[in-house]
């Protein structure tokens, strides 16, 4: 009895020092980013085979001028000020794509209504990697080389099928009986749409919003490819690309950047995270 | 959209008592009613973009890939084999090819060994699941650009915290230099990988963890199986599909990766760590040979093939199932 | 012709039947119970009649009206409540029971006044401002009814609205359906695989089974004359009785009527049996008595006897008693095709 007792102590001890270097593990480089954007630069640009000067805490009382330069000195908040455009233009867009093919994917089509679900969503799988180079062919027939357009003609093919797919099964989870009663009780499919199914889903749509605008906010590949100018860039790209001059860094403005972008991100990820995955898995996780 | 249907006014004052008969328009179908019809135009749209935006220039990639098209010039003629005859002798494609295996594979078996260890433990009830789960999923949320930057700054030849703290530890002798040297430089890539795929795989195992009736799991206890005969016996098996799902994000993501060796180390030293997201785009965008490029990335598309394939399995098991 | 009518109405899912050709004819104002196992095509019967369903041929007539593929659900004059009662999540009961009238373009006071008398009517009025996950499931089956019943709908469709009460709440619901129907005089259909219930309810009864429709009559008529072994085995419980008498013939009767003979009169027409009883089982109100039939012939064919309590004629395990069966209340049945064989008819 007490061997055992012994022995839940012990896995459960191995457990949580399991779980507590993994955690360490994802969150160590956003407290590096934190230490770097506060340190002043005689703390932070210290030889590391100096192991009298501890890098992990502030050596010296930390200091705001790092952020200072970044919303002052830099673009940042242009680049802030593209990204919600782009955002906000994709994040329509794909709605109005999205919402009803994935209604009718849902309820319309009936059996191949599946198939092509699954083929949809299987583009949204192509790589950029495959798809920029002929993409490049078309913003520059298109003339919007160096345009924010240019995202905003991209960024929806990856969008529109991801979204498609998870606005689907949000869909299908709305109850078939309540649609049927609304039409009895006197609506058209459409009116049925507009008036039920869509108060319904008003948290699958906000959960799509959210998940559309992140992807366009962590896009790089495209940004990279098809916008040059410093002032036509997003976050994504600006902060890696436009703040690195030469080999010059500005290592704690990089990570002030880095961080105050990240947060807002990941605590709008994590309230909306388990819709989500409900949402991706609900084919495997029905079986 | 105006329904002449459902917002018709009553005809007069009619009588609370008395059905309302409603008008002849009303009775018959219209557009708002027919399904098939409705199917088709809310679909359509959306398939010709994905087709106009995703499907054709998937197929100029393969059409450019036998092409000697150039950046900046709109004309092109199909020289047939000719870039894929240039790029197959290669050594540095053939440095690619392997680092994408390379990374890929070992990426993903870490992953997933990190995504079942933390998803396990989780569920077992810690206290604080919610916050660590917060904390989890910091790496995922956070856009990849901006996370390769930081670890660049992590892994920086002179201020690296990694190489102080492992000298302070008396764990290194000599001095690392990340970037320097291939074998280091690959390491690095691949930490930045599986740092960035596994919380979403914790994620989503997590959730088919959860989804295990629990029923099935008292059943288990009952019966008397221990904590690793239930693991190996129950969770893993009832996990499988999930974790496919989870491993085929994974792979995709992983494999066809451009910014994370794009910013930690453009492909060197020495064109040594490219992979072929980073070289098509080296000799494609910046190389100016649209043809190279494409026949470098086209080489990605047995990875696509299979974890479409398996996708479409995993997909018609379940349609079957439900 | 009926107010609700089918003919030779038939649905093929994939290359499966559900409905394979029936003719069915409601009369106005009457109560038509629908009843038959899971999956015999009941509901789907009653989804094509509601134009959920698109039938694969065949027509369905609403009051004299061809309702064919153009006349959608909104159009049919129907109202339906549901097993899950399809509550709108999103409204109110007020709100839910509002609906199908703004719909119909009811003006604003008037569809107050309506959904205040349709709460009336079901004594939910002080329910009016809840949201369906506030109700009980009692709460919630009475919403849908008043829903179903503001708008006066031609017809009323119900699937199996009392499966999700409890048992107690069930005897009660349906006592008030049957006098709102009667009050109300709405040509009603009804969904349900409880003989109970079919029984209780209607005033005739549609027994379906494979897509077919087995016999339509009164709940009495499909008690004591069913006019297959289907129907004879469904109805009732426990079912009735089938003995095999020769290779053609099968030989009927209800357990209620298969007593010890001291509980005949004298000069009764009986049809004597000999049972050696295996099994008594003490309900309080009846006993029911399982046994084999101890003939000549045979003596493996299982048969069971519910005595009332009024029959006290002590009966062992194991030993063998006279029973028998008036004549009036055999059947007789084709073993070929289950059907009944003419004779008896009321």
């Amino acid at each position: 009895m007490r061997m055992r007792r012994a022995r839940r102590v012990v896995v459960r001890a191995a457990q949580y020092a399991a779980i507590a270097l993994i955690t360490l593990f994802a969150v160590f480089p956003f407290y590096w980013m934190f230490l770097t954007a506060l340190k002043q630069n005689r703390d932070l640009y210290v030889g590391a085979t100096n192991l009298h000067h501890v890098p992990w805490v502030f050596n010296v009382p930390p200091t705001l001028e790092h952020v200072q330069l970044l919303f002052q000195r830099t673009a940042y908040l242009v680049w802030v000020r593209n990204t919600v455009f782009v955002g906000a233009v994709v994040v329509a867009i794909t709605l109005v794509f999205a919402a009803p093919a994935g209604y009718a994917l849902a309820r319309l089509v009936g059996r191949w209504g599946e198939r092509l679900g699954i083929a949809l969503f299987l583009t949204y799988l192509v790589p950029p990697t495959l798809l920029f180079i002929p993409f490049a062919r078309i913003v520059s027939v298109l003339h919007l080389q160096n345009s924010l357009w240019s995202l905003v003609v991209i960024y929806p093919t990856f969008t529109v099928p991801f979204c498609t797919w998870l606005l689907m099964g949000f869909f299908r989870s709305i109850p078939r009986d309540l649609e049927e009663q609304a039409m009895i009780d006197g609506y058209s499919r459409l009116a049925v749409i507009r008036k039920v199914v869509m108060p319904l889903a008003v948290s699958g749509l906000l959960t799509v919003v959210i998940f559309a605008f992140t992807l366009v906010m962590q896009e790089f590949v495209y940004a990279l490819t098809f916008i040059s100018s410093v002032q036509k860039m997003t976050l994504s790209l600006g902060v890696p690309v436009a703040l690195v001059r030469g080999d010059v860094f500005y290592w704690g403005s990089l990570m002030a950047a880095a961080l105050i972008t990240s947060i807002p991100i990941a605590i709008v990820y994590n309230l909306f995270i388990d819709r989500f995955v409900a949402g991706l898995t609900h084919g495997a996780l029905k079986g | 959209m105006a329904l002449p249907s459902g917002t018709q006014p009553a005809s007069g004052s009619a009588p609370p008592a008395v059905a309302v008969r409603p008008g002849a328009a009303f009775r018959r179908r219209t557009l708002a009613d027919r399904e098939d019809l409705l199917g088709r135009l809310m679909l359509g749209p959306t398939l010709l973009y994905v087709i106009a935006l995703a499907g054709i220039p998937f197929l100029l990639a393969i059409v450019l890939s036998f092409s000697d098209a150039r950046a900046g010039s709109l004309s092109f003629s199909l020289v047939g084999l000719r870039n894929f005859l240039a790029i197959l002798p290669d050594p540095q494609f053939h440095r690619a090819l392997w680092n994408t295996l390379l990374l890929t594979v070992v990426s993903q078996a870490a992953v997933l060994v990190l995504a079942t260890t933390s998803a396990v433990i989780l569920d077992a009830g810690l206290p604080g699941r919610r916050a660590i789960r917060f904390l989890l999923l910091l790496p995922w949320a956070v856009p990849v650009s901006l996370a390769s930057l930081a670890w660049v700054w992590i892994f920086d030849s002179t201020f690296s915290v990694i190489n102080w703290t492992l000298k302070a530890l008396g764990l290194l002798r000599t001095w690392l230099f990340w970037f320097g040297d291939p074998a280091l430089a690959m390491t690095a890539i691949i930490t930045v990988h599986v740092w960035r795929m596994f919380p979403f795989a914790t994620v989503i195992v997590l959730a088919g963890l959860s989804a295990i009736p629990q029923d099935i799991r008292e059943a288990a206890v009952v019966d008397g199986a221990g904590f690793w005969r239930r693991l190996l016996q129950v969770d893993l098996p009832l996990l499988l599909p999930v974790a496919i799902v989870a491993v085929l994000f994974g792979v995709t993501f992983t494999s066809t990766d451009l910014s994370v060796v794009y910013l930690l180390t453009n492909g060197g030293p020495y064109n040594s760590t490219h992979v072929l997201a980073t070289l098509a785009f080296q000799r494609g965008i910046l190389g100016g040979d649209l043809g190279q490029g494409a026949a470098v990335a086209l080489f990605l598309l047995p990875v696509l093939v299979v974890v479409a394939a398996v996708m479409l399995r995993l997909a018609r098991r379940t349609e079957v199932g439900a | 012709m009926g107010y609700v009518e089918t003919r030779d109405l038939r649905k093929v899912f994939g290359d499966v039947p559900a409905v394979d050709g029936v003719d069915l004819s409601v009369a106005e104002g009457e109560f038509l119970v629908l009843l038959g196992p899971s999956g015999c095509g009941k509901t789907t019967l009653m989804r094509m009649i509601a134009g959920l369903e698109t039938p694969t041929s065949g027509e369905v007539y609403i009051a004299g009206e061809r309702m064919d593929a153009d006349v959608p659900p909104r159009a049919r004059g129907i109202a339906m409540v549901f097993q899950s009662y399809a509550l709108y999540p999103h409204k109110t009961a007020a709100g839910n029971i509002a609906f199908p009238l703004e719909a119909a373009g009811v003006a604003r006071p008037a569809v107050t006044q309506r959904v205040q008398e349709g709460a009336a009517l079901f004594g939910i009025g002080r329910l009016l401002p809840r949201f369906p996950r506030q109700l009980s499931g009692g709460e919630r089956q009475r919403v849908a009814l008043a829903r179903a019943v503001v708008r006066s709908p031609k017809v009323f469709l119900f699937d199996e609205p009392l499966s999700n009460l409890d048992a107690k709440l069930r005897a009660l619901a349906r006592y008030e359906l049957k006098k709102l129907q009667r009050q109300l005089g709405t040509t009603t259909l009804y969904v349900t695989h409880d003989q109970v219930e079919a029984m209780g309810l209607g005033d005739r009864i549609a027994v379906m089974n494979h897509g077919r429709v087995l016999q339509v009559a009164t709940p009495r008529e499909i008690y004591d004359h069913p006019a297959d072994t289907f129907v004879a085995t469904f109805v009732g419980a426990p079912p009735m009785n089938l003995i095999e008498v020769d290779d053609r013939t099968l030989l009927g009767f209800r357990p209620e009527r298969f007593l010890p003979r001291p509980a005949f009169d004298p000069s009764a027409d009986v049809v004597p049996f000999r049972l050696r009883v295996q099994h008594v089982e003490n309900l309080g109100a009846d006993r029911l008595v399982y046994g084999v039939l101890d003939e000549r012939a045979r003596s493996d064919q299982p048969v069971i006897a519910d005595l009332p309590v009024t029959v006290t004629t002590p009966l062992g395990e194991g030993q063998v008693y006279d029973f028998g069966v008036e004549r009036r209340w055999v059947r007789y049945f084709d073993r070929q095709n289950g059907a009944r064989r003419g004779g008896g008819a009321a």
